[in-house]
């Protein structure tokens, strides 16, 4: 089956989920998982397909909530409908993206990786500090429902659950054509050879922001939806943790490839929900044993981080072009395999 | 005036247990040229570590005269032992492998190691601040209208001998040469018959040792440590490393002053929780503007 039909019947059954399993626990966590999918999609544009790890990519998610709530909601009075506001934040995060990466691009990968992580550190604080604007520690709530022609989306989940789907639908379309794309392949340069892809007339500033401003993008298209689903924004959701559980999906589930992407953050968001609580009451019930595993999900996250890039890099679904790269070239006969997967991959 | 003085002595006391953290950032980078996310949490481990030790001695308040001394030599050495084992057992499990990887791969594994060891400390000491004994008696010497507590005068004191010391191991004997040659090109050194292995490792004990004196001094100017502890103190070194120039003992010093400086004058004119940001968006403006640092050489893109 060709990869477009697979996706179109993995759709299909992410429609009638909800139908068959209706239970709103079950949907919530799927809003949820779906959230992170969006954040892990828009991450991936930036950590897989250009190969700058940014490490403060909550950030750009706090931006798009916080945008989403002082502008809908009783906070000023300001009420700009839903739709617009998925434009109008995804647009707000693009340009902090471009704010942030415009003095910062120039710098050395690890370099980044900090400038990155402070900003992750600033902006959650800046939403901390400006309490007579943002609400506090307390953040804002109580923010505007979305209206579809007239229907009042209200508490329940199931609207914001197909809105969630629309949106990954749109993000893997829009990921997958520019993967495929001119700017697409020159990110793929980058990554591979910085200095070599400058020799071959890529104009690597201009190429590398473009990630960042549509890696963040999508952050606030997340940002958005998940104000909306849990009518309240807090400093607190947009911590360093968020960042490296997004991080995690992505090593987890295959850096630069998009099924691999999807699949890593929905086994990080499972194990966080169903797979941790599991274990500590099998644990407690068969072998009497207190150990609250739940508290020890970042234990798990580093675990997964350093695992992975130790014994497969390149992910469980990986990409055949980021795993050629990521596996130092040691042994002969796989580098030639690998070249010829690059070849195929790239002559596709 | 005078309140600026204080600040002052509060900014020098603030920045050598600053400075102390950022020579093991400088150090491993200069070698292996690499970020250790988790040198932050050896860091707290060392806090903890030497609370152990205290509480092993018995040891719940104030001591004067020689046992004052004797617990306190006694309680940084088995800190720095013990943080300069863990930094060794880190990169022998986590960096080693990847030493000829893509740099993203080291970076992340040292974040994941990061997370473990945080982990670790909130599994044995609880998710709350836990409370550190005041070995220090606490006479302040009045100079004027400022006051200087004797803790202060101690956290200074050790972070230069320890740099003095430092600086006579790297410049002075054939250990130190060996390591700067491994930092300089390990490859050449190689052939030159350093083994560059030992010279790694060696850096990161003692990195991860002065990480685990700067713990024991946090436990007695604070008071009090938490497991994350080490996340903001480890990003606020490595600003200070940046800021003074990566890869310069020198400048590792130099940084962690102006840092622990920058943060006193914050916390006194603006506010508290303001200290955080402003010293984040030094980092930012330092990398963006002067990314060698003050004291560091620009590097060459390597082709």
């Amino acid at each position: 089956m060709k990869p477009r039909y697979q996706a179109l019947a993995l759709f299909a059954v992410a429609i009638v989920l909800p139908l068959i399993f209706n239970n709103g626990s079950f949907v919530n966590f799927l809003t949820d998982a779906g959230a992170f999918v969006l954040l892990a999609l828009g991450l991936n544009i930036v950590v897989g397909f250009a190969g700058l790890l940014d490490l403060g990519y909550a950030a750009f998610f706090a931006i798009g909530s916080y945008s989403f709530a002082m502008l809908a909601s009783p906070q000023f009075g300001i009420h700009i409908p839903f739709w617009i506001m998925l434009f109008l934040a995804s647009g707000i995060a693009a340009v902090f993206g471009i704010l942030l990466g415009a003095p910062t691009l120039r710098l050395r990968g690890d370099y980044l990786a900090i400038v990155t992580l402070g900003f992750g550190e600033i902006v959650p604080q800046t939403f901390l500090n400006l309490s007579q604007w943002t609400g506090g520690p307390n953040g804002i709530s109580s923010l505007d429902q979305p209206t579809f022609f007239g229907y009042r989306f209200g508490f329940a989940v199931l609207p914001y659950y197909y809105v969630m789907l629309a949106l990954i639908a749109f993000a893997i379309l829009a990921a997958t054509n520019l993967r495929s794309s001119r700017l697409g392949r020159a990110w793929m340069a980058i990554r591979e050879d910085e200095l070599a892809a400058a020799h071959m007339g890529i104009n690597t500033t201009t190429t590398k922001l473009s990630a960042f401003a549509l890696g963040a993008s999508f952050s606030g298209l997340a940002g958005v939806a998940y104000g909306a689903k849990l009518q309240l924004v807090s400093p607190d959701q947009f911590q360093f943790n968020v960042s490296v559980t997004i991080l995690a999906m992505l090593v987890l589930g295959g850096m630069g490839n998009i099924p691999g992407v999807i699949l890593g953050s929905l086994v990080i968001s499972s194990l966080d929900r169903f797979i941790l609580p599991q274990a500590t009451n099998f644990l407690h019930g068969v072998f009497h044993l207190d150990i609250d595993l739940t508290n020890s999900r970042f234990m798990i996250y580093g675990v997964i981080l350093v695992l992975m890039m130790l014994f497969r890099p390149e992910g469980l679904l990986p990409s055949r072009q980021r795993a050629a790269e990521l596996r130092p070239a040691e042994s002969d006969p796989g580098l030639a395999a690998q070249e010829q997967a690059l070849y195929n991959e790239v002559t596709r | 005036m005078d309140v600026i003085l204080q600040q002052l002595i509060n900014g020098l006391s603030l920045g050598g247990i600053y400075a102390l953290i950022a020579l093991g950032y400088t150090m491993v980078y200069g070698i292996i040229e690499l970020i250790n996310f988790a040198h932050g949490d050896i860091y707290t481990l060392g806090t903890f570590f030497s609370l152990a030790v205290l509480t092993l001695l018995g040891v719940s308040g104030e001591l004067h005269g020689w046992p004052l001394v004797g617990t306190a030599i006694l309680t940084i050495f088995v800190a720095m032992l013990l943080c300069g084992i863990t930094g060794v057992l880190v990169e022998r499990l986590a960096y080693r492998r990847l030493r000829n990887a893509p740099r993203l791969a080291p970076l992340i594994t040292a974040i994941g190691m990061s997370f473990i060891l945080e982990n670790i400390m909130q599994y044995w000491r609880g998710p709350s601040p836990v409370p550190f004994p005041e070995v220090f008696p606490n006479p302040s010497f009045h100079i004027g209208t400022v006051d200087i507590a004797a803790k202060q005068i101690f956290v200074v004191l050790l972070a230069v001998v320890m740099m003095i010391v430092l600086q006579l191991f790297i410049y002075n004997t054939k250990l130190g040469k060996a390591m700067r040659a491994t930092a300089q090109d390990r490859d050449a050194a190689q052939l030159m018959g350093v083994n560059i292995n030992t010279m790694i490792m060696l850096t990161f004990l003692i990195g991860s040792a002065l990480a685990g004196a700067a713990g024991f001094v946090s436990g007695v100017y604070y008071g009090s440590t938490w497991f994350f502890n080490g996340f903001a103190a480890g990003l606020k070194a490595f600003t200070a490393a940046v800021l003074g120039g990566i890869g310069n003992l020198a400048g590792a010093m130099l940084g962690g002053f102006l840092i622990g400086l920058i943060e006193a004058l914050t916390t006194q004119f603006i506010s508290d929780q303001w200290s955080n940001v402003v010293v984040f968006s030094v980092l930012v403006l330092v990398l963006i503007f002067r990314p060698s640092g003050l004291l560091g050489e620009s590097l060459p893109n390597k082709v």
